[in-house]
């Protein structure tokens, strides 16, 4: 990618205590990109934010923000924020929060400009402790945004959120990315991470395990995925070319596997009785639950 | 971002203006904390200094009170504006955005000592109001000044008491913490009746406690002739250090563990 590089991880190690959560990470933020950061819960994933943040520091090794040191304001005046925990006071309205948010950066957005990204226009003079939780977590995110920031940072930001709020989120991230901002996020919705990031990094137990478009992570792991009721034995299936792995999920077979144009006349002469078939491209899910138990 | 441009900051004159103002707002706002800061002291002020006027040897209640209830009222937005405040909005992660965030950290701290003196000098004029209206007190307008200002700035040193509190209880605890503290010392400091009043050890104790000082300088602004405001002023200016190093110390650990 030719992209400059706007923050990095340079080996960076954090201990707590006995806990080593986070193992020599390396990783480059580009400009404009997407950076999704998956992993099982406590792998690191906010271990890792916290180091560019600046609210946690690097036991060994280090991380750079805009080839600063995080902790240094002049690097912050580049990025915005969005926790997963950080509940503003509940007397202050929308707009009073935005506004002080908005003189934290050098050229922040009009403040009409930031509510309506984040739908809050008709909220502005609401106070925070009466917003729905949904509109809360909207607040947060005008946060992040009114400073117009070069890299935005955001930690589960779609936790709770129902299907229409989550998609109504991505959209706007989309925007966005398309004025070059670049987004970092983590989330637990593979599904997100596989509409919105250039690159998936994948943390397990504090070390990065892959990283790389979700496409070639999809593909690393292969294949496509066939569902169907027979009356054929897990051997015998297995056998067949092309298949990965079988799986019996009750009355059904899940098999994962590769060519699939040759695979199927063999599998319907082997069993004429086949029923109920479905193919389907593998999910990011599949392929990164298949890649935590490799690394594992 | 392109490099002939030259990096524009934002007014720090601003930002710490409008922090201020909204953590006064902030407060203002959450009638639990405005209400009884405002009139509890009022309400003491008045029935003891006003309402059952016994006088204290020589001196009127309706003056001597008006400087001791000034500190007592002064004392409380510090302790539970300040301590409370930031014990919960370390608990609900807020400071950690705020960390986050370009907001230079001082700002924070600054807004809650500026609304702390913000509500010192509503209490101030809130009492000083009724002791001119309903307790016919008498001042220079000098004394009136010299004893805002000392009510005013003197919650500074109890904002650094709220700020040791805060940073080391959580918010539950820090509330429990404050009401075991912010009475019984008002109390045993003679604010609410002079220290002359209580038996010998009870007198002895008394300068062990910053609001005791607090209660000296704002008797010695408002004309009375007791204690020594020069040593009261020392004493308060070594408590704040004493409480401002420990809470930094105990900041200091909670970010960087």
């Amino acid at each position: 990618m030719s992209r400059p590089v706007i923050a990095r991880w340079q080996a960076a190690s954090k201990r707590f205590g006995a806990v080593l959560a986070l193992d020599r990470f390396s990783l480059d933020i580009h400009a404009g990109e997407v950076l999704a950061v998956l992993g099982p819960n406590g792998a690191g994933k906010t271990t890792a934010l916290g180091l560019l943040t600046g609210l946690i520091r690097a036991s060994s090794g280090h991380t750079e923000l805009f080839g600063k040191d995080p902790a240094s304001i002049e690097a912050r005046r580049g990025m915005g924020v969005m926790l997963q925990t950080g509940d503003p006071p509940d007397t202050l309205t929308v707009a009073e929060h935005v506004r002080l948010f908005s003189g934290y950066y050098p050229q922040p957005r009009p403040l009409a400009e930031t509510l309506a990204m984040a739908q809050l226009s008709e909220l502005a003079q609401r106070r925070y402790g009466v917003l729905s939780g949904g509109q809360q977590r909207r607040l947060q995110f005008a946060l992040a945004i009114c400073g117009r920031p070069q890299l935005l940072l955001v930690d589960e930001p779609t936790t709770g959120l129902d299907v229409e709020a989550r998609r109504s989120f991505w959209q706007v991230l989309r925007g966005l990315v398309a004025q070059g901002t670049a987004v970092v996020l983590t989330t637990h919705y593979l599904e997100e991470a596989d509409a919105l990031a250039d690159r998936v990094a994948l943390i397990q137990q504090g070390r990065l395990v892959a990283l790389d478009t979700p496409l070639a992570i999809k593909s690393r792991v292969g294949g496509q995925c066939l569902r169907f009721r027979s009356t054929l034995s897990d051997p015998s299936l297995a056998q067949l070319p092309g298949v990965l792995s079988v799986r019996r999920d009750g009355s059904h077979f899940e098999l994962r596997a590769t060519d699939v144009e040759r695979l199927l006349p063999l599998l319907l002469a082997a069993d004429p009785g086949l029923r109920d078939l479905t193919i389907s491209a593998q999910s990011l899910e599949n392929a990164v639950v298949d890649l935590i138990k490799e690394a594992a | 971002m392109s490099t002939n441009t030259v990096a524009i900051r934002p007014s720090m004159a601003r930002i710490y203006a409008l922090e201020s103002w909204l953590a006064f707002v902030q407060v203002l706002r959450a009638p639990a904390f405005a209400l009884p800061t405002l009139l509890f002291p009022l309400a003491f002020y008045a029935l003891f200094g006003l309402v059952l006027p016994t006088r204290i040897g020589s001196m009127a209640p309706a003056h001597y009170l008006l400087a001791t209830y000034g500190a007592f009222a002064a004392m409380g937005p510090a302790l539970f504006g300040f301590g409370v405040g930031l014990a919960m909005e370390q608990q609900m992660g807020w400071l950690a955005l705020k960390r986050a965030s370009p907001m230079p950290i001082g700002a924070y701290f600054a807004s809650k000592v500026a609304m702390a003196m913000l509500f010192a000098l509503c209490t101030t004029l809130l009492l000083g109001s009724a002791a001119v209206v309903f307790g016919k007190v008498h001042m220079e307008v000098s004394q009136w000044l010299l004893l805002t200002a000392v009510l005013v700035l003197g919650a500074i040193p109890f904002c650094a008491l709220g700020l040791l509190i805060g940073s080391l209880a959580k918010a539950q605890a820090a509330v429990a913490v404050v009401n075991l503290i912010y009475l019984p010392m008002s109390v045993l400091s003679g604010l609410w009746m002079p220290v002359k009043m209580f038996p010998p050890f009870m007198q002895d104790l008394a300068p062990m406690l910053p609001a005791y000082h607090f209660g000296v300088l704002a008797l010695n602004a408002a004309g009375f002739k007791l204690g020594n405001p020069g040593s009261a002023l020392l004493a308060l200016i070594g408590f704040t250090i004493g409480f401002t190093a420990l809470a930094l110390y105990a900041q200091r650990r909670r970010w960087s563990p």
